[in-house]
């Protein structure tokens, strides 16, 4: 009995904060739009029997027939994707040395990398328009260096963007290869060196697989908030960056389209789905095999 | 059929396949290794034996090549290995932790150095087949390491370290992880792939039973020193020290002073009150100097009557018995408060004892019993 009630609170939790919402905005989504408040017909003033026989599928035919949605899905996933990898790339060497340093140092690093929390988001991504704009600290910088002889275009390109994500996704894929490095066995690392590899053998053939799981782990952590990205690709990154995150905003407050909007999420949803069943299964595997 | 002592290190033609010369290893302020000059020999099962921090793990974490030596050299086969990567020297390490991958199964964990060698996929086949056999796993080959049990993990980290047909295997507490009855089946086992394969091993361990059991020499070391290199035996009857005598089984130390008595032989003058003890010794000491007699207790005979015909008797009271079954060790006090543990086999039934606590009893001993001992 206790056992179930506690088993109830996560679900019960679930229910209200994620099923019944997203309910909500699929009914939306099978609704039409209409200038009203709330800006969709039907509603439940209407009356059930009405309200069920007026939705329909429109608003996803309508996403298959402009082109536009189809290229800001596939745009968002590549440069989710990217970013993904060159977080990892960054993230990895950083995983890497905090795990190898000395005791004393960890808690240090460790709270290093978890400070930039500790301002808002919007206000870290205001400062790298600071820093990335024609005028910026950097293009001050290159100039004073006369490393270039004119302004670098980096603001409102995708280059910000992939800046902008890897710079705030960084903790997120760092910690839990620090965690995945922490654990491994000093000797593990000696055994493969013993048995004739050289360091870099050692790293690839031992370490590397044996904190797959920490990379798995730290990619999805990365690759799903920043599939539907919103903030960084609107501030970073200009008009010419199309991302999903983007056009739900506009559709949703620009064009008040709201049935439009909610489809527009709710295959967003559907997609995100994919990569969360396999990162619980990444940390289901994990766990049996600790066990 | 005669058969030929091993024991290569009495025969000074013999090379050494390991030479150790006034190596010095510090860690910053630490001296963990103190100017050590050792040999070992080919085909030797050599055990390094002392308490924790007493550097034996250091040396053999310089023979594999994870630390480096801060003054002297040491050579493996006649050449100086002191800058040899680990990768590079052959020489392979049974770790203590065992270091099996877990990501690899117990079949891939063997051929693992194998493949780095650029074997061929037969050759590699049939070596790790070989060692399979070797340490008896063939029906788990698929098996990953946590699958396996402890003691099959402890051979496949063997397997895995023989695989390569090294010079010298390095043993890292290699039983430490095992339950005492499998370690003793193990200790057996040890033993007869190092004889089967021929190759040099190399034991590091604080385990002195372990060591006496399996090495052809110990060295028993204390704070980065070593105090003796010798045989099992000579080092449980000839101790060199009583650190030695101590560290090594049970030991009873009685302190004096020595006056010549005769050719190699002694009186020990230990107690007021009491006759002196009389001991034979191949140290020579002089009138008056201060020595310890170190006797085991198994060679102190303990009986109800005075017996007739020992050298050294003395009366005492029986303070405690600690019975272990085969053997009972009691503990005998003498009137200057002096306790001597004498041990017995129980080749009677318990019932059937005529000794009990508090029983006045007789402890006697030859002159030839113990050893004396200058520190």
């Amino acid at each position: 009995m206790r056992r179930t009630a506690l088993i109830a609170v996560p679900y019960l939790w679930l229910m209200v904060l994620f099923l019944a919402p997203f309910l909500i905005v699929l009914k939306i989504s099978l609704s039409d739009a209409a200038l009203a408040i709330p800006p969709y017909t039907p509603t439940f003033k209407d009356g059930i029997g009405a309200l069920i026989r007026e939705l329909d599928f429109e608003n996803f035919v309508f996403l298959t027939e402009d082109d536009l949605y189809w290229k800001a899905y596939l745009s968002s996933f590549r440069i989710a994707f990217i970013s993904t990898v060159l977080t990892l790339l960054v993230g990895y060497p950083i995983a890497y040395g905090m795990a190898k340093a000395p005791d004393e140092w960890r808690a240090t690093l460790m709270m290093l990398v978890i400070l930039p929390f500790w301002t808002s988001f919007l206000i870290r991504v205001y400062a790298w328009m600071g820093i990335l704009s024609n005028e910026g600290l950097l293009n001050q910088l290159l100039l004073w260096l006369g490393l270039t002889s004119e302004p670098l275009v980096i603001l409102n390109t995708t280059t910000a963007v992939y800046i902008g994500i890897v710079y705030t996704y960084l903790p997120f894929m760092i910690l839990p290869i620090y965690a995945a490095l922490d654990r491994l066995d000093a000797s593990l690392d000696e055994a493969a060196q013993d048995l004739g590899c050289t360091r870099m053998q050692a790293f690839w053939l031992v370490t590397i697989p044996l904190s797959k799981n920490g990379i798995v782990a730290g990619s999805f952590l990365v690759f799903i908030p920043a599939l539907g990205e919103f903030v960084i690709p609107s501030l970073l990154g200009g008009s010419g960056t199309l991302m999903i995150g983007k056009v739900l905003w506009e559709e949703f407050f620009n064009n008040r389209d709201w049935p439009v909007a909610s489809a527009v999420a709710v295959i967003l949803l559907l997609l995100l789905i994919i990569p969360i069943v396999l990162f619980q299964r990444n940390q289901q595997k994990q766990q049996e095999a600790e066990q | 059929m005669s058969q030929t002592v091993f024991a290569p290190w009495e025969n000074p033609d013999e090379k050494p396949l390991i030479r150790f010369q006034n190596v010095t290893k510090r860690f910053g302020e630490f001296t963990a290794i103190d100017d050590l000059t050792l040999d070992i020999y080919a085909q030797e099962f050599f055990a390094l034996l002392g308490p924790s921090g007493c550097g034996k793990t250091t040396m053999m974490r310089m023979l594999a090549g994870f630390e480096t030596v801060t003054e002297g050299r040491i050579e493996l086969a006649g050449q100086d290995i002191g800058h040899v990567p680990p990768n590079e020297r052959a020489v392979n390490m049974m770790f203590q932790s065992y270091a099996l991958f877990p990501h690899l199964s117990v079949w891939e964990n063997i051929a693992f150095g194998l493949k780095r060698d650029k074997k061929s996929k037969g050759e590699i086949e049939a070596r790790v087949e070989e060692m399979l056999k070797l340490v008896r796993l063939e029906k788990f080959a698929r098996r990953k390491p946590h699958q396996i049990s402890g003691g099959q993990r402890q051979r496949v980290a063997l397997a895995r370290s023989l695989a390569k047909a090294p010079k010298l295997l390095l043993l890292d507490e290699p039983l430490g992880a095992l339950d005492k009855k499998l370690r003793q089946e193990t200790q057996f086992e040890l033993m007869d792939i190092q004889e089967t394969t021929g190759t040099t091993f190399v034991i590091v361990t604080h385990d002195q039973e372990e060591a006496m059991t399996v090495a052809s020499r110990v060295a028993v070391m204390d704070e980065g020193l070593i105090v003796q290199v010798a045989t099992p035996a000579a080092i449980y009857e000839y101790p060199n020290s009583v650190y030695v005598a101590d560290f090594i089984g049970d030991v009873n130390i009685i302190e004096g002073q020595v006056s010549p008595s005769g050719d190699g032989e002694y009186a020990l003058t230990w107690n007021e009150g009491q006759s002196p003890i009389e001991a034979a010794s191949q140290t020579v000491f002089s009138e008056g100097q201060k020595a310890h007699l170190a006797i085991r207790p198994e060679k102190i005979r303990i009986s109800t009557e005075k017996p007739e015909d020992a050298v050294n008797a003395m009366q005492g009271k029986v303070l405690d018995i600690a019975y272990l079954g085969n053997l009972s060790t009691y503990h005998v006090e003498l009137p200057g408060g002096q306790i001597i543990k004498a041990q017995t086999a129980n080749t009677r039934r318990l019932a059937r004892r005529d000794i009990t606590w508090e029983d006045p009893v007789w402890i006697s001993w030859s002159a030839t019993a113990g050893v004396m001992l200058e520190q």
